[in-house]
C-alpha cells in the first residue's frame, strides 16, 4: 500500500516537473490572423496591402525601412551620404548579407532592383517613386551610388516602401510564388486560401527573429475572426475589422486591445472644379456642417482620430488643425448665403463598397441636409469607382480613405481627381521635394497642411484607427501602421 | 438507351458553348480593369499598359475568346491575373476542399433524410410524422450561417472539440482534415436534409396511395414488402432530382459557410476573384459550374432511366 502510494507520488511529481518545464519555455510559434489573402508574394508587382502585410520586413528588406513611428531607419544599407546639391546618394551596404537561396546580396542586386522597378516593362504599382532616379551605379560590391534628376527630399522614405524591396536577378521573376528575400523569415508553406507559414531564417545577417515559426491565417469574416481568437486558434489580429466586437475582448483578460493610427486619411473627396464646389465658401460651409465627432461615433464606433488636413497624426510633422472648422450650422448657413446658395443645392455622393464609406455617407448626407444640401447617394463597386470617379472625375463628392504613406503631394497633381489647382501649394510641395533637411521639411509640411485646411479642399473627416487584438502575453507587435505591414521581427512571447 | 444518351450529350455540348459565349460577354461588359485593380490608384499609364500586355488584355475580343476557348479544350484555363498561377491549379486545390465538403454534406443529409422521410410517411399523422414536420420546418427556416456560428460557439469555442475554422490541407493527414470539415458539413446538411426529408415523405405518401400498391397488398404482401418491392423505387424519383440540384448548389453555393469557417473552397475563390477582377478565374469557375450542373442533370436523367425504365422508353416513343 505504502509502496504504491510512493510510486504514485513519484510519478505525479515527475509529471508535474515536466509540465512546469514545458510551461516555462516560452512559445516560439505565432498565428496571426489577416483578412485578405495576398494574391501573390511579390510587393514589387502589385498594390495589394495584403502582400506587404505578410512579407514586409519579414521576408523582404529594402535599403531603408520604415519603423513603427513612420521614421526612416537603415536596413540593408547600413549608412548613406547625400551630396550637397541633394542629387547624389551613396549607400554603404551591410556586409555578409545573403538571400534565402544562399546567394550573396551586393551592389549589383541594388542596381538590378532599382533599374527593374523604373524600367520600361516595369509593373511596379508605385513606379512614380523611382521616377526621380537618373542612374544607379555599383561603385564596389558594397557601395552604390544613386544619382537623381533633381533633389528629392522623400527619397530615403520612398526606398523604405514595400515596392522598393531588394530582389535578386535569379529569383525576381518567381518571387510571386516563391519569394526569395534577405529577411529574418523564409517562406515555409502556403496553403492557398488558408494560411501562409514563415519559418525563421537561420542565416539572417542581423538580429535573429525570436519566433521559429509564424503563420498568417486568412480569415475574412469578422465573426469567424472572433471565434478563432476565442478558441485560441489564432493569437493575434493586428487589424481587427469589426470595431463593434472590440468590447468583448476588452473585457477578457486573455486579450489586449490596442488602438493605433494608420496612414488612412478618410476624406469627403470634393470635385473642386465642379460647381458649386469651386467656391471655397461652399467647401467651408460643408466643413462646418458635418458633425465629425458624431460621425466617428456613428460610423466607426468611436475609433478614429479627427483630422483637419491630409496628414497622419502620428507623424512628427503633424499639425493639429482638427478644430478649425467646428460644427456650427449657423456659420455654415451664413457661408452658403454669402455664396448665393441660401436655398441649398443638389449633389451626388458616390460611395465605394467599404463599411466606413457607406456608413459615413449616410451620416454626412443627413448632416448636410440640415443646411439645405441634398445629396443623392450612389453606391458603386471599386471597378466603377476607379473608372468614373477616380479616372473620369465624373463626380461631385465621394468618401475614401487614402492609405498611401506621406501622400500630401497628390494635391499638387493637376490631373488628380480632387481637381484642386493652386500655384502656392504646388510651389510648397516642389520645395519640399527638393529639400532633405529635416527641419526645413517639417516647416514646409506644416505650411502645406495649413494651406489644404485653409482651402477646405476636401472634407477632412478622420484618420482610420488601427484596431488590433492579440494575446496579452505577446510583445512586439506594432500598434500603429505607418506602412501596411505586420513586422514580426521583434515579436516574442512573455511568460 | 444509347441513342437517348447520345442525344442528351449533343444538347449538353451546345449548352456549354452557349454558356461560354454568355459568360465571356458578361465579363467583358462589367466595368473594372484587372490591371488597375492589381496596381492600385497610384499606377502610371505606362505601367498599366505593360501589365495589360503581360496579361494579354490588349488583344481584340474575338482573339481573346478564341484563345480562351481553345485553351480550355486542351485543359488550359489560362493563368490567374492576380495569383499568377494556372487557373486549373487554383481550381484543383479548391476542389480538394469543396468536393469532399459537398459529398460529406450530401451523404449526411441523405442518411438523415431518407429514413426519417420514410418513417414519417409510414406513420402518417402520428407523432413521428408530426414531429418531423416541425423539425424540418425549423431546419429550413434557420439561416445556415447562424446555425454554423452556433456550432462554432458550442463545439469550437466552448468545448474545443473541433477547430473554429480553416483547413490544414490533405498532406497534413486525413484526420485533421475531416475534423475541419465536420462542422461545416453539418451546417450545410441541415437545411438540405430538411428539404429532402419532406420530399421523401410526400413522395412516399403519394406512392402509397397508388393502385399498384393496393394490388400488391391485396396479393398478400406485407406493408414493408410492398414498400421494398414497389414503393421505394418510385418514390425515389423526385428525391434524386432534388439530390442532383443540391449537389450543384453545394459545390459553389457555399460562400457563406466557407466564410464562417474560413475554408478555402471554390465558393470563396469565385467571391475573391470577382472582387479582384480576376476575370479569367471567374470565367473558368463559372464554366466549370455550368458544366457540373449540366452533367449532373444528365446523370440524374440516366438514373431515372435505371430506376424506372418506362421513363426513357416513353420519351423514345
Amino acid at each position: 500500500m505504502i509502496k504504491s502510494a510512493l510510486k504514485w507520488t513519484a510519478a505525479i511529481s515527475v509529471a508535474s516537473a515536466l509540465l512546469a518545464s514545458s510551461a516555462l519555455a516560452a512559445r516560439t510559434d505565432l498565428t496571426v490572423g489577416v483578412r485578405l489573402e495576398p494574391p501573390h508574394l511579390d510587393p514589387t508587382a502589385g498594390a495589394a496591402a495584403a502582400i506587404d502585410e505578410v512579407v514586409y520586413a519579414n521576408i523582404f528588406e529594402g535599403l531603408t525601412r520604415i519603423d513603427e513611428s513612420g521614421a526612416v531607419k537603415p536596413a540593408l544599407a547600413e549608412s548613406w551620404t547625400i551630396s550637397e546639391d541633394g542629387k547624389s546618394y551613396i549607400f554603404k551596404l551591410h556586409d555578409g548579407v545573403k538571400f534565402h537561396d544562399g546567394t550573396d546580396f551586393n551592389a549589383d542586386d541594388v542596381v538590378f532592383t532599382l533599374d527593374r522597378a523604373r524600367g520600361e516593362t516595369s509593373v511596379n504599382a508605385q513606379k512614380a517613386l523611382f521616377e526621380p532616379i537618373e542612374s544607379v551605379t555599383a561603385l564596389d560590391p558594397l557601395t552604390v551610388e544613386v544619382k537623381l534628376k533633381r533633389p528629392t527630399g522623400s527619397m530615403l522614405f520612398n526606398l523604405g516602401w514595400g515596392d522598393a524591396i531588394m530582389v535578386a536577378p535569379e529569383s525576381a521573376e518567381t518571387n510571386k510564388t516563391n519569394p526569395v528575400g534577405t529577411g529574418p523569415f523564409k517562406l515555409g508553406k502556403w496553403v492557398k486560401g488558408d494560411s501562409i507559414a514563415l519559418t525563421k531564417n537561420p542565416d539572417y545577417w542581423g538580429e535573429a527573429a525570436k519566433l521559429d515559426k509564424a503563420t498568417f491565417k486568412i480569415i475574412a469574416d469578422s465573426a469567424a475572426a472572433l471565434s478563432a481568437l476565442m478558441a485560441g486558434d489564432v493569437d493575434a489580429f493586428p487589424i481587427f475589422a469589426a470595431p463593434e466586437m472590440l468590447p468583448q475582448f476588452e473585457a477578457d483578460p486573455r486579450f489586449k486591445v490596442v488602438i493605433g493610427t494608420t496612414e488612412g486619411e478618410t476624406v469627403l473627396s470634393t470635385n473642386n472644379a465642379q460647381k458649386p464646389f469651386d467656391d471655397v465658401r461652399v467647401r467651408k460651409a460643408m466643413a462646418h456642417a458635418i458633425n465629425r465627432k458624431a460621425l466617428i461615433e456613428g460610423a466607426m464606433f468611436g475609433y478614429g482620430t479627427l483630422i483637419g488636413s491630409h496628414f497622419a497624426p502620428h507623424n512628427p510633422a503633424y499639425v493639429d488643425l482638427s478644430g478649425v472648422y467646428d460644427f456650427d450650422l449657423a456659420k455654415a448657413k451664413a457661408l452658403l448665403k454669402e455664396a448665393g446658395l441660401e436655398n441649398g443645392f443638389k449633389a451626388r455622393l458616390h460611395l465605394p463598397p467599404t463599411d466606413y464609406a457607406r456608413r459615413s455617407g449616410l451620416i454626412i448626407a443627413s448632416d448636410l441636409k440640415k443646411v439645405g444640401i441634398d445629396l443623392e447617394i450612389i453606391n458603386v463597386e471599386w471597378g466603377q469607382w476607379l473608372k468614373q470617379v477616380f479616372k473620369g472625375k465624373d463626380y461631385d463628392l465621394t468618401i475614401v480613405s487614402h492609405t498611401e504613406p506621406m501622400d500630401i503631394g497628390i494635391y499638387a497633381r493637376d490631373d488628380y481627381y480632387f481637381q484642386y489647382k493652386n500655384a502656392d501649394f504646388n510651389a510648397t510641395i516642389e520645395e519640399l521635394n527638393a529639400t532633405s533637411d529635416e527641419a526645413k521639411r517639417t516647416e514646409l509640411l506644416h505650411k502645406a497642411q495649413k494651406k489644404l485646411n485653409d482651402d477646405a479642399v476636401n472634407g477632412f473627416l478622420f484618420q482610420l484607427a488601427k484596431t488590433g487584438v492579440w494575446n496579452a502575453k505577446l510583445k512586439g507587435l506594432w500598434a500603429n501602421a505607418p506602412v501596411q505591414a505586420n513586422d514580426l521581427t521583434k515579436v516574442e512571447w512573455m511568460d | 438507351m444509347i441513342a437517348y444518351s447520345l442525344r442528351r450529350l449533343v444538347s449538353l455540348c451546345l449548352t456549354l458553348i452557349a454558356a461560354s459565349l454568355f459568360v465571356f460577354a458578361v465579363m467583358e461588359i462589367l466595368p473594372g480593369d484587372p490591371a488597375e485593380l492589381i496596381l492600385g490608384i497610384n499606377a502610371q499609364e505606362d505601367t498599366l499598359a505593360a501589365l495589360r500586355e503581360q496579361l494579354g488584355l490588349n488583344l481584340p475580343l474575338t482573339e481573346r475568346y478564341w484563345i480562351w476557348i481553345t485553351g480550355m479544350l486542351s485543359g488550359d484555363f489560362g493563368t490567374s491575373y492576380t495569383y499568377s498561377v494556372p487557373v486549373t491549379e487554383l481550381i484543383g486545390e479548391r476542389l480538394t476542399v469543396s468536393l469532399p465538403l459537398a459529398l460529406i454534406a450530401l451523404l449526411l443529409s441523405t442518411l438523415i433524410a431518407l429514413p426519417l422521410g420514410i418513417l414519417a410517411a409510414g406513420n402518417h399523422n402520428k407523432w413521428p410524422d408530426i414531429s418531423l414536420i416541425g423539425a424540418t420546418q425549423f431546419g429550413i427556416a434557420v439561416p445556415n450561417f447562424w446555425f454554423a456560428m452556433l456550432l462554432v460557439l458550442v463545439f469550437a469555442v466552448t468545448l474545443r472539440w473541433f477547430p473554429s475554422g480553416g483547413f490544414p490541407g490533405w498532406e497534413a493527414g486525413i484526420l485533421p482534415c475531416l475534423q475541419a470539415l465536420v462542422l461545416p458539413s453539418i451546417a450545410l446538411a441541415l437545411p438540405q436534409a430538411s428539404i429532402l426529408a419532406r420530399i421523401m415523405r410526400s413522395s412516399m405518401l403519394e406512392v402509397m396511395h397508388e393502385d399498384y400498391m393496393r394490388t400488391a397488398r391485396a396479393k398478400g404482401l406485407t406493408f414493408t414488402q410492398t414498400l421494398k418491392r414497389h414503393g421505394l423505387r418510385n418514390a425515389l424519383i423526385p428525391v434524386v432530382t432534388i439530390l442532383g440540384l443540391q449537389f450543384s448548389f453545394l459545390l459553389a453555393g457555399t460562400v457563406i459557410i466557407e466564410n464562417v469557417f474560413s475554408l478555402p473552397g471554390l465558393g470563396r475563390l469565385v467571391f475573391q476573384a470577382i472582387n479582384q477582377r480576376d476575370l479569367i478565374t471567374v470565367k473558368a469557375v463559372i464554366i466549370l459550374l455550368v458544366a457540373t450542373v449540366i452533367v449532373v442533370n444528365f446523370l440524374v436523367d440516366l438514373t431515372y432511366a435505371l430506376i424506372d425504365p418506362r421513363l426513357h422508353r416513353r420519351r423514345q416513343s
